[in-house]
């Protein structure tokens, strides 16, 4: 019985391609979608609970000062402090490509120690002690102030090489920014991003705001990640009353933020993957309807052989199942392999990622439109009377 | 000789269920390609429309967004005192400097914030950038804690209605009013006092836009090389319109990618379709093909006619894709632009040359669709055709 299904399947061959393909097609695109989804998810993950960031309560864009940086590290719980401050400079000879710079100071690498590892890196020149639970690698970088730290995929894209001087146009800290690349990293955690380049606080401060000292944020390590609710609290009441007030959450919350401005981007995504699914459903009903209209007099003979009624819809509901299975197998794991760790454009978000349960939702609502697509086809010739189907001439 | 139009318009009236479906998957898939135009031309229009051609923009040098700008109380001194500076009836400069900063705040509806545009303005702002409507309430009195909020957005973040506080740092301000500004970027901000904001927001001294009318605008290549080659002010300046199109341009292109690529796909999915359907209808009218040969229609005709039929099944499911995506026209969404790192709230736009953008596409996707099983079909042999 199964082998007559396969038969049917194979004798419209370009019929079977046709449908399984455009079920692929939209399977692919609705796990693309679902994929988008799931690296906003990721791109929430990214902080880690037992890190905070501190940010002026007005918005990201304004400054906090340095003198805060005391009085935040001696609150109790907080380990260790670093400066992350937003450059947003542009490679000069391509001003579009858009790629994210961060002025860091000393314990930052510290903090995400972690999260990445140094692949390559130029040796120091003196003997120089790195800040504690920073990787040794690092010597060079610490010991030139123009040095910077640049991801893997960065140095790949831009075609750069280890000891080369850059230069970066600053737009909100005018001017050029000549920087030397002393170390490449790669990150172990995808949410870290590979796609960034790092620099020293000091520089920025000395170059671009004459010893002025302003923070964009600061990030915090905690000796208990547990206490994390009583560390903010501790911080944002200190601040209250100060000018500027600050604002603490934890890097999941910050990550989290910059999701939320998305507004209803993610609900327009689900529309239209809504859209898709309805559209191949229609597809994959109007092949299955015609294949079986076809086939209406040899539905006659099958029966006049005696497979039951039951058995004939079991066999038009299971050719039109393994039609849109294969399909949807085929472009869902298409989506998981071509689009999962490729990078978006647009700058802020991590790579992509597609999730298994995606992959397997996509396989399910395939065999879902399979079945929904044969049933009524199913239903005509299982309860077509043998008489009707052989009188049919045409 | 041709096939008369009318037989394929019979045989694809002649099956309902079959024409319906294909048309009707052919129809989201145009309704999709519509909303991602619709999407892009609304985002386009509301900042391509911002501002006075006339008016000219002045910015740090190498300042990509008006946040990241800055231009000192000083500078902006020596700049309107510029004799190209068109002066007002009241004998004052017609020149606004402005102080731009976002302030994250939080959704109405949804959860989590976004940042939002507060503009400190000068008093001859209003009439210098024009367009401004007060819809509810009234204009803020300069020199008080007064804003006015777009409409637009009053409805999508907390506190924006008329008598509502909003709190800026340590102070709290009243919003006295509602305004419109003929669907310009200007619609996504919170506008008040730059002399009362600056000093609340801690941002004395700098200001980060500076926009002025000059008094000949054909000057304007001349104006721009005065001022930029000026060692003392490091400016860039340009039209105001012209600074708040660049503004879209990396939105625009996003969502012109992402909605091609989702186009594209659909749409091979859609050609599967309506091959498929071509394929069957001519399966079934083998005989009727025959036919038509027998009687003296050349094999082109034939397959001339059967991509007629492709296109005419293509464009009625343009249609129904037309008409799907009317209800999109108008509605008001919002998301972060971040080349300014703001919420703008912008309408999807459906003009009528993205409709007829939308029934070409979907003619295309009819002759594509149509060309293979229109070619099988002429290829017929008479012999096998009749005998089957």
């Amino acid at each position: 019985m199964f082998k007559l299904v396969l038969v049917n399947l194979f004798r419209n061959k370009i019929r079977t391609f046709l449908t399984m393909a455009s079920v692929t097609v939209a399977l692919f695109l609705f796990c693309t979608l679902g994929g988008v989804l799931d690296t906003l998810q990721e791109s929430i993950k990214v902080g880690s609970e037992s890190r905070l960031v501190v940010r002026n309560k007005i918005s990201l864009v304004q400054w906090i000062p340095m003198a805060y940086r005391q009085r935040i590290q001696s609150v109790p719980g907080v380990k260790l402090v670093a400066v992350q401050n937003w450059f947003g400079g542009q490679d000069p000879n391509d001003k579009r490509g858009f790629f994210a710079q961060f002025a860091v100071d000393e314990p930052y690498m510290a903090i995400y120690g972690k999260d990445f590892e140094i692949v390559q890196h130029s040796d120091a020149q003196a003997g120089v002690a790195v800040p504690e639970g920073v990787d040794p690698k690092l010597a060079a970088f610490y010991l030139e102030r123009t040095a910077c730290v640049v991801g893997q995929k960065l140095l790949v894209k831009k075609g750069w090489k280890i000891g080369q001087t850059i230069t970066i146009a600053g737009t909100i800290f005018p001017g050029d920014w000549p920087m030397t690349i002393r170390a490449v990293y790669h990150a172990k955690n995808k949410s870290f991003g590979e796609e960034v380049l790092f620099f020293h606080y000091k520089y920025l401060s000395e170059k671009g705001l004459g010893g002025q000292e302003p923070v964009g944020t600061y990030v915090l390590e905690l000796s208990d990640p547990s206490q994390a609710s009583r560390v903010i609290q501790a911080i944002d009441s200190q601040f209250e009353n100060a000018a500027p007030a600050t604002l603490t959450e934890t890097e999941q919350a910050f990550s989290a933020g910059f999701v939320s401005m998305y507004g209803n981007v993610p609900f327009v995504l689900r529309v239209i993957g809504l859209a898709i699914v309805f559209s191949i459903l229609l597809i994959a009903a109007n092949t299955m309807m015609t294949a079986i209209r076809e086939r209406t007099s040899e539905f006659g003979v099958l029966k006049t052989l005696g497979f039951s009624d039951g058995a004939v819809f079991r066999m038009v509901v299971t050719e039109a199942a393994i039609i849109t299975l294969g399909g949807g197998l085929l472009g869902a794991l298409g989506a998981k392999f071509l689009v999962d760790g490729s990078a978006m454009t647009s700058g802020f978000l991590p790579p992509m990622s597609v999730y298994w349960s995606t992959v397997i939702t996509g396989i399910i609502i395939a065999v879902v439109i399979g079945a929904i697509s044969g049933l009524i086809p199913a239903l005509q010739a299982s309860r077509l009377r043998i008489v009707d189907a052989l009188r049919r001439v045409d | 000789m041709a096939i008369p139009l009318a037989y394929n318009l019979r045989s694809v009236l002649n099956r309902p269920m079959s024409t319906a479906t294909t048309a009707l998957g052919i129809g989201l898939t145009v309704a999709i390609y519509i909303g991602a135009l619709a999407l892009a031309a609304g985002f386009k229009a509301s900042l391509v429309s911002t501002g006075d051609p006339d008016n000219i923009l002045l910015l740090r040098k190498g300042a990509d967004s008006e946040i990241s700008s800055g231009i000192s109380l000083e500078h902006s001194n020596i700049i309107k005192a510029n004799p190209a500076v068109a002066v007002g009836p009241d004998g004052r400069p017609r020149a606004s400097t402005e102080m731009v900063i976002v302030v994250n705040k939080p959704r109405l509806g949804q959860t989590g914030s976004s940042n939002v545009m507060l503009r400190g303005v000068d008093a001859a702002a209003a009439d210098l950038r024009g367009g401004l409507t007060i819809v509810a309430g009234r204009m803020f009195t300069p020199g008080t804690d007064e804003v006015i909020v777009a409409k637009r957005i009053a409805g999508r973040f907390a506190n924006c209605n008329v008598g509502d506080k909003l709190r800026f740092e340590q102070r709290d301000f009243t919003v006295v009013g509602q305004f419109t500004a003929s669907g310009s970027a200007f619609e996504s901000e919170i506008w008040g006092d730059a002399n009362v904001l600056m000093p609340a927001l801690n941002r004395t001294g700098f200001y980060q836009t500076l926009v002025f009318r000059p008094k000949d605008p054909k000057q304007f290549a001349q104006i721009k090389k005065e001022l930029e080659s000026d060692p003392r002010l490091q400016v860039d300046v340009k039209h105001e319109r012209e600074f708040y199109a660049d503004q879209s341009q990396a939105f625009t292109t996003l969502i012109t990618v992402v909605g091609t690529f989702i186009t594209v796909i659909m749409a091979i999915g859609a050609l599967f379709g309506a091959a498929n359907t071509m394929y069957a209808t001519i399966g079934a009218r083998t005989r009727e093909i025959a036919t038509l040969l027998v009687l003296g229609f050349t094999p082109f005709a034939v397959m001339l006619s059967f991509m007629m039929e492709s296109v005419l099944l293509a464009l009625i499911g343009g249609l129904v894709g037309c008409i799907l995506s009317l209800p999109m026209n108008g509605i008001t969404s919002s998301t972060t632009n971040f080349q300014s790192f703001s919420e703008m709230a912008f309408q999807f736009k459906i003009t009528p040359p993205i409709m007829v953008q939308a029934l070409v596409f979907s003619a295309l996707l009819g002759v594509i669709g149509g060309f293979f099983p229109a070619l099988k079909a002429a290829r017929q042999t008479l012999s096998r055709s009749l005998r089957a």
